[in-house]
């Protein structure tokens, strides 16, 4: 088919539907935009923080290299150079103050560890001042400040600098910017290697975040310890020899001074005799990458182990239960909301006016009360001291001893919820009757159709994109719902949302609420699509 | 009033009533028979119980008092769905999340038809309305024209006695209407059905129907064929309703045999034939079609005439429609065949008008 111009007519056509799109959309773009971002970002944030794993290798970034050539299965722990680097990082760590935060982190997957990292980080002090101590009995120099300034500083070493600058800024998430007014000397990169990181290190700090001068302060413990390891290096004692710059002499002396032995293992086995059991470091090890499924795991009850995914023990298996629990009373409540819903639907579209209004307000009035009060309302009926216990005992359905649990179960949560959400069912419902003729249902008798009949025939079929309106809604909203079971639910007829604001909230595990969230989010858009392959989405219909 | 206690009557009211509010009834004593095969329309203003009588025979409403009888049965305790009674309503109420050919089953399967039936009558009826191709599409898909169509077929594809059917053709234009019209009578009367059919359209009502019962305030006006209706209006009511028409009102001065003589409140006396008056002094108003009105008239000598002022004279091709003051009425309408010799008036010319006494009805005032 051509149009008039010759060009092919669904061409023609297809561009000038085009510009009609584009001008509409340009006259919502604002909106959409914001929508999109209000919207849009926080889901992606959880998404992305139910993977997100950089608190490892952004605390201990040294210490996750070296454990690199490191064998968990040997069942050795790991070697002398990882205790050493993790001395450096956890000392960084623990003047940010960060090192606790790891802790937590690793504890979910391996309980004990906060308390290990932070006891540990207290004492990091003492193993470096057994350096400093011997350096400076040795030349008193090396407590002076501007004496060791004079040694470090010179020209070269900018892209140290820079490495050790971005580590403070993984470390802590601050920009750290600003001008320290100190760059290593690049001889002193090439001779002392391991001291020129902890010196940049802690002058980086020293500046940025505490607002010193780098040349009028002592350094920390850890450049003393540092200094020591480079001078346990045989390559090193002959390079000192050789060495003509700043404070040679001094150098010179402690290298031939009897030091203390930098024994990291050793001190961190004293620290917390933990350290040095291998499972500690598998966990590391197993979290040490940027990204991980750990949370996705442990919210289907697996862990992540050296030798691949493995179920949880029994005692700490939850999630699959609770989503299983979500997922099962919440279609319960949808059907209950059906089951209830529709006749009140249908009467608030069929009687008249007046009745109808007054009806209408009831099935709105709790909107009116907050949800809270309505959910403890729930709990005064519900006990077994309660009303409707009372009620029945009284009429003497039942026994005095025998009297019914209605609360802190799951049968609490569903009588409250169906409560609560039916409004949700019976609004799309109505809205939906309403547009139903009712010279339909006259049309069907007048063909010969009992009521019954055509209430089957006709009636009902129009009032099913009502009913599949009001059900997604009334589940999406059920299964993310967790005031309501928190306060009625007990512990059996608890919603895996509350195990998701009890992360978010107290145990202050995001990664893993953002993955239960996560799940959630796709268990919805499953059902979703299931529905849609059912019933069909253009079956649904709000009015 | 046309005989009420027809014994060959098919569909039968006999002094029904109905109320809606305890307060108000909307119709009041309804006397109405109907025989097999009759093509009867109401036809009435707008609320005056058409629907109403409708409902009440399709079961949908109860009346309030009297009796309906369909065969001789009173059916006012007979659920609207055993009454076999075909419906067309006024805005088709096709069932829209089915089929054309599903809503043309539908009948057919709460009667327990066997499918292979099912589907010959289904097919029958909607090549009976031209919409054999259709059959799969939905309602939704279908023009107004088409639809009413299928709501016809729909109707009739149970094969009832009696069809009503709601002011069908409403929604449609004129053209189409007609058409339609046409095609409905032609439908009924080749089936022999029976039909009750509302509307308040009176062209509608006069060129489809066997008769016509003119509604007004909850009553029957007049019930008869189409052209008696016309010609000769038993009321001012249904003179007015029915088709165009002038009148003068005016006290019965004299009535002998079929003449009377009406003094007009202006003054004048003419002749009329009586028709709805009680005795001499009654008020009255005589009604006059248009058509039987003749300017400088060639009557008897002891036939009465009246001066009249032309106000309007109007061109419309076949007839000419000329607008009157007559004795004191303004609206006074003439229409005269356009023929060669027929003169043409202006506006302001005086005349003479005139009537052959028996075209001049005397009615109720
Ligand atoms: N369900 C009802 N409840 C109360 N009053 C009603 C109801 N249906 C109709 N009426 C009243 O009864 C009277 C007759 O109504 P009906 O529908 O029979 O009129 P109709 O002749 O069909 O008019 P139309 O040509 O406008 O369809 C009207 O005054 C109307 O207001
Ligand atoms: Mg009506």
């Amino acid at each position: 088919m051509l149009a008039a111009d010759g060009t092919p007519l669904k061409a023609s056509l297809g561009r000038a539907l085009r510009r009609q799109k584009i001008r509409a959309l340009a006259l919502i773009a604002p909106l959409l935009l914001f929508v999109l971002l209000t919207f849009v970002v926080p889901i992606v944030s959880m998404l992305f923080r139910s993977v997100e794993n950089q608190i490892v290798s952004g605390t201990l970034p040294g210490t996750v290299v070296a454990l690199e050539s490191w064998d968990a299965e040997s069942g050795n722990i790991p070697s002398e150079d990882v205790f050493q680097n993790l001395f450096f990082d956890m000392f960084n760590a623990a003047e940010a103050k960060e090192h606790t935060k790891l802790g937590t982190r690793l504890n979910y997957e391996n309980t004990g560890l906060a308390s290990m990292f932070r006891t540990s980080g207290r004492s990091l002090d003492d193993v470096g001042e057994v350096f400093q101590d011997a350096i400076e009995d040795v030349d008193d120099q090396f407590e002076d400040g501007a004496f060791w300034f004079a040694m470090m500083n010179g020209a070269g070493g900018e892209d140290l600098l820079r490495e050790r600058r971005e580590r403070w800024v993984d470390l802590t998430g601050d920009d750290m910017r600003g001008d320290v007014g100190f760059v290593p000397s690049a001889e002193i990169v090439e001779l002392l290697p391991t001291t020129a990181a902890a010196y940049t290190d802690w002058a980086i700090w020293t500046v940025i975040e505490d607002e010193e001068v780098v040349a009028e302060e002592d350094p920390w413990e850890a450049v003393y310890a540092a200094l020591v390891v480079d001078l346990e290096n045989p390559a090193t004692g002959t390079a000192i020899a050789a060495y003509e710059g700043e404070g040679a002499q001094a150098l010179q002396a402690i290298a031939a001074a009897e030091m203390p032995k930098a024994d990291f293992t050793a001190a961190f086995a004293d620290l917390d005799e933990d350290w040095v059991k291998t499972d500690v470091w598998t966990t590391i090890e197993v979290y040490s990458s940027a990204y991980t499924t750990g949370y996705f795991l442990n919210s289907v009850d697996r862990e992540l182990t050296p030798d691949g995914v493995d179920l949880r023990p029994d005692n700490e298996r939850l999630y699959i239960k609770l989503f299983g629990r979500t997922m099962w009373m919440s279609m319960i409540i949808t059907l209950s909301c059906i089951i209830l819903g529709y006749p009140v639907a249908w009467l608030l579209a069929n009687l008249p006016m007046k009745s109808a209004n007054v009806l209408m307000i009831l099935v709105l009035l709790p909107f009116w009360t907050s949800l809270l009060v309505r959910t403890s309302a729930w709990k005064v009926l519900l006990q077994q001291q309660g009303v409707i216990n009372e009620l029945l005992v009284w009429l003497g359905f039942v026994d005095d001893a025998n009297r019914l649990i209605l609360m802190n179960n799951s049968t609490g949560t569903i009588i409250a919820m169906t409560h609560i959400l039916l409004p949700f069912m019976i609004l799309p419902l109505y809205s939906v009757m309403k547009t139903i003729n009712p010279t339909y249902l006259r049309a069907a008798k007048s063909l010969g159709a009992t009521n019954v009949t055509a209430f089957r025939r006709v009636y009902f079929p129009q009032s099913v994109p009502g009913i599949g309106a009001g059900s997604i809604l009334v589940f999406i909203l059920a299964i993310g719902y967790y005031i309501t079971p928190e306060i009625v639910g007990g512990t059996d007829g608890v919603f895996i949302s509350n195990r998701i604001a009890y992360h978010i909230s107290r145990s202050l595990n995001w990664g893993l609420a953002a993955a239960l969230g996560t799940i959630l989010l796709v268990l919805v858009l499953a059902l979703y699509w299931v529905y849609d392959q059912i019933v069909g989405i253009d079956n649904v219909k709000l009015g | 009033m046309a005989d009420t206690q027809r014994d060959d009557a098919f569909v039968e009211f006999e002094r029904v009533q109905k109320s809606y509010d305890g307060e108000i009834l909307v119709v009041k004593d309804l006397n109405l028979a109907l025989p097999k095969g009759e093509f009867l329309t109401m036809l009435g203003p707008s609320g005056s119980g058409k629907t109403t009588c409708l409902m009440m025979l399709a079961g949908f409403e109860t009346a309030t008092h009297g009796d309906i009888r369909l065969n001789g049965e009173s059916i006012n305790n007979i659920p609207p769905h055993k009454r076999g009674i075909g419906m067309v309503f006024q805005n088709y109420a096709l069932f829209p999340h089915m089929t054309i050919a599903e809503n043309l089953s539908f009948p057919l399967e709460v009667r327990k038809i066997s499918k292979s039936d099912r589907e010959a009558k289904v097919k029958r009826a909607l090549d009976m309305v031209e919409m054999g191709d259709f059959g799969g599409r939905r309602p939704a898909q279908l023009s107004g024209g088409q639809q009413q169509r299928v709501a016809l077929a729909r109707a009739l594809v149970f094969e009832p006695e009696l069809v009503l059917m709601d002011e069908p053709l409403g929604a449609l234009d004129k053209q189409l209407r007609e058409k339609m019209q046409f095609e409905i009578t032609d439908l009924a009367h080749n089936l022999g059905i029976t039909t009750v059919y509302v509307t308040h359209d009176q062209t509608e009502a006069l060129t489809m129907s066997d008769r016509v019962a003119v509604f007004d305030d909850g009553r029957i006006q007049q019930l008869a064929p189409p052209d008696e209706l016309y010609e000769q209006p038993q009321n001012s009511f249904v003179a007015q309703f029915i088709g165009e028409n002038n009148t003068l009102v005016g006290v019965v001065t004299k009535i002998k045999g079929d003449t009377c003589e009406v003094k007009l409140d202006s003054g004048e006396i003419i002749d009329a034939k009586p028709v709805n008056v009680g005795a001499v002094g009654d008020r009255t108003t005589v009604s006059i079609r248009p058509e039987r009105v003749e300017i400088d008239p060639e009557l008897g000598p002891d036939a009465h005439t009246l001066s009249a002022e032309v106000l309007e004279f109007i061109y419309m091709g076949d007839t000419f429609r000329t607008r009157l003051r007559v004795a004191g009425n303004s609206d006074f309408i003439v229409k005269t065949r356009n023929r060669a010799d027929q003169r043409r008036y202006a506006r302001g010319d005086t005349v003479k008008i005139g009537w052959l006494p028996q075209d001049c009805r005397a009615l109720d005032a």
